[in-house]
């Protein structure tokens, strides 16, 4: 293989980071993660954080009970602005959960191999991101204990879902790509939990990883019918991954309501949940690879990987946006033209100019090399990026629903404290879970890691 | 002697790198032996072909799934929209195809992905808390950086002593013997 390639040069080499820092074996890669899980104590920084954020799934408990107790206006809903903060949440949410299995399918399909060791907390991060996007239509409904009206099932009443609706899809496209990144998860997750049960210390430990890793051997049978079915997870997830956010865009682009019926939607959703999703796996792996002292396995290749794939999808993003003026406008469509106008100047332009700064202008800077290698700016960039995502979602949602067809119809729409409560408790509850997954399971895929530091031996050793 | 044997799994031999245990495992092979796994804590390359171990089903299992969600998505639409609550929308046709395309498509993903996880298990008969090569104090080292060749003990070519000298002439660092404790 380098025979028939020219050698690097030196600035060429030194630019080309690796994917894994160096003099590591296959003990001291699996040494490092399950030590994480295993030994290292619960520390201060692990505590402090656990408990402002358990505070905060409080904060979540308690706005739900508010909320089931009262009913749904304690929130700033309203007619004609049915959908609010609930379904703003919901897509954020779910776009977040985009980057797991994008990461885990898309990149492992195309053999990257940067994926590696970012791919199991990535995947964690989407199955929590789900979870708390499934809580707001849930609880949208008003009725959320009689959200099983939802599925098909035959009742005494003889009636049925209807298929052709956008939100039925929704509630199968969501709750399938749920259930299939948890397979995936959970497979992904068996040669290292059999590691664990064999590493684990105590009895406690023994019998949960014991029990969790079904008695994986890790034989060449296992193996290579595990190599097998995840290969196949991971051609099943990749068309999932793009078809849950285009039904997601359904839920808006089938219906009629200026600026949202337009076929712009799916491919300019499905990029902006990569788009947020990269931004959040940011946002949790830098502080990670320093609590954790991860920064061999998680480098800056990896940072200026991701920091890349935002700016390409950003750029998707602007387009999408873009395109939605220009339509508005070629199309002549007084309804369409006036949505626009109203964009710059309603109500609400100030949540359109933050959402044009935040997630075209200010990624920009990461064109600059310096800037996609500095990991506070990345830190903060991410963060910039998830606000901009989730005011992308307000300015769809609200300022359609907030100028309708008819001046008689218009409305406003002001949040109230429940609104921002719900919120922030889902923040909570996301980091919640995280923390508890980063000192419960393995962050890092150890088996992957393995085959990794082999690949990388045979590499610098071509014998 | 064989009820002796009746309590030997077999023997193992432990080795440090994934060459090492492939090219032991060609030679067992060559040498005649049938009865062969490896244990690995990562995938290694070729050694599945090495030990005759090609085929799997989990593929066939995967497009069983497949084409058992889609239809019975594709099914249950048509069943429910057309059969048995038919709802008249200004004469549009009950079987409006289309429609049905995004739920199918998601019913096709989730029984495929079922099966491919489910068959897998399966096929490898997990959950399965215990296992022979379990007793082996060494193998705990088979999820870290040790590679293992067991020679099972049901090869009609096994013999405790010569398979465990065959095991040593391959360059196996450490041979020791497992114990089936039924």
């Amino acid at each position: 293989m380098s025979a028939n390639q020219p050698p690097l040069s030196a600035p060429e080499i030194r630019r080309l980071d690796p994917v894994l820092g160096p003099g590591h074996t296959y003990a001291s890669v699996t040494d490092k993660i399950a030590a994480v899980v295993l030994t290292r104590p619960l520390g201060i920084g692990w505590l402090a954080g656990f408990t402002l954020t358990f505070t905060l799934v409080m904060v979540l408990f308690i706005s739900v009970a508010w909320l089931i107790i009262k009913g749904v206006g304690i929130w700033g809903i309203n007619i004609p602005i049915g959908w609010g903060f609930a379904i703003v949440n919901f897509v954020w949410w779910i776009g977040i959960g985009h980057a797991g299995t994008l990461i885990s399918a898309i990149l492992f399909l195309l053999n990257q191999k940067w994926r590696t060791s970012i791919n199991r907390f990535a995947e964690a991060m989407t199955l929590f991101a789900v979870a708390c996007a499934g809580i707001f239509p849930l609880i949208h409904t008003g009725r959320p204990w009689m959200a099983y009206y939802m599925f098909p099932y035959p009742s005494t009443m003889g009636i049925w879902p209807q298929f052709r609706s956008p939100l039925i899809w929704d509630v199968f496209a969501v709750s399938t790509y749920g259930t299939v990144s948890l397979i995936f998860w959970y497979i992904g997750l068996l040669p290292d939990l059999a590691t664990l049960r064999d590493r684990a210390k105590t009895r406690i430990q023994q019998v949960i990883y014991g029990a969790l890793s079904m008695g994986w051997r890790g034989s060449v049978h296992h193996w290579h019918r595990y190599q097998s079915a995840y290969l196949l997870l991971a051609g099943l997830a990749t068309p999932l991954v793009l078809s849950v956010h285009t039904v997601v865009s359904f839920d808006f682009a089938v219906a009629i309501v200026p600026g949202w019926h337009t076929t712009i939607f799916p491919p300019y959703f499905v990029a902006g949940a990569i788009y947020s999703g990269f931004a959040m796996v940011l946002t949790i792996a830098i502080p990670l690879r320093k609590a954790y002292g991860l920064e061999d396995f998680i480098t800056m290749r990896h940072l200026d990987n991701m920091a890349k794939v935002m700016l390409a999808t950003g750029l998707i993003v602007a387009y999408g946006y873009f395109v939605e003026f220009f339509m508005a406008f070629y199309s002549g469509n007084k309804f369409d033209v006036f949505l626009a106008q109203q964009r710059l100047h309603g109500p609400y332009s100030h949540y359109y100019y933050a959402l044009i700064l935040c997630n075209i202008l200010t990624p920009q800077l990461l064109w600059i090399e310096k800037v996609r290698r500095n990991v506070a700016a990345l830190f903060a960039m991410s963060l910039v990026i998830n606000t901009g995502m989730w005011l992308e979602r307000f300015v769809i949602v609200v300022i359609s629903l907030t100028r309708d067809f008819v001046p008689s119809a218009w409305g406003r729409y002001q949040p109230t404290f429940w609104d921002f409560s719900t919120l922030l408790g889902t923040i909570g509850l996301f980091a919640m879970l995280l923390f508890l997954f980063v000192r419960g399971l393995p962050a890092i895929a150890i088996a992957e890691m393995r085959e990794l530091v082999h690949e990388t031996h045979s590499e610098q050793d071509p014998e | 002697m064989n009820e002796h044997r009746s309590k030997i799994f077999g023997v193992m031999g432990e080795f440090t790198t994934p060459e090492q245990i492939l090219s032991a495992a060609h030679q067992a092979r060559e040498a005649g032996y049938k009865h062969i796994t490896a244990y690995t804590p990562f995938p290694v390359e070729g050694l599945a072909e090495a030990i005759g171990f090609r085929w799997t089903a989990v593929p066939l299992l995967t497009l069983i799934g497949g084409i058992g969600g889609g239809l019975t998505g594709f099914g249950l639409q048509y069943w429910v929209a057309a059969i048995t609550y038919p709802i008249n929308v200004g004469g549009r046709p009950l079987n409006s195809w289309p429609a049905f395309i995004p739920v199918t498509f998601e019913l096709t993903v989730l029984g495929a992905a079922i099966f491919a996880a489910v068959g897998m298990l399966a096929l490898n008969k997990l959950p399965q808390p215990y296992h022979p090569v379990f007793s082996v104090e060494r193998f705990a080292r088979a999820s870290t950086d040790r590679f293992f060749l067991c020679i099972e003990a049901r090869d009609p070519k096994f013999n405790l002593a010569e398979t465990a000298r065959f095991l040593q002439s391959v360059s196996a660092e450490h041979v020791s013997e497992v114990k089936d404790e039924d």
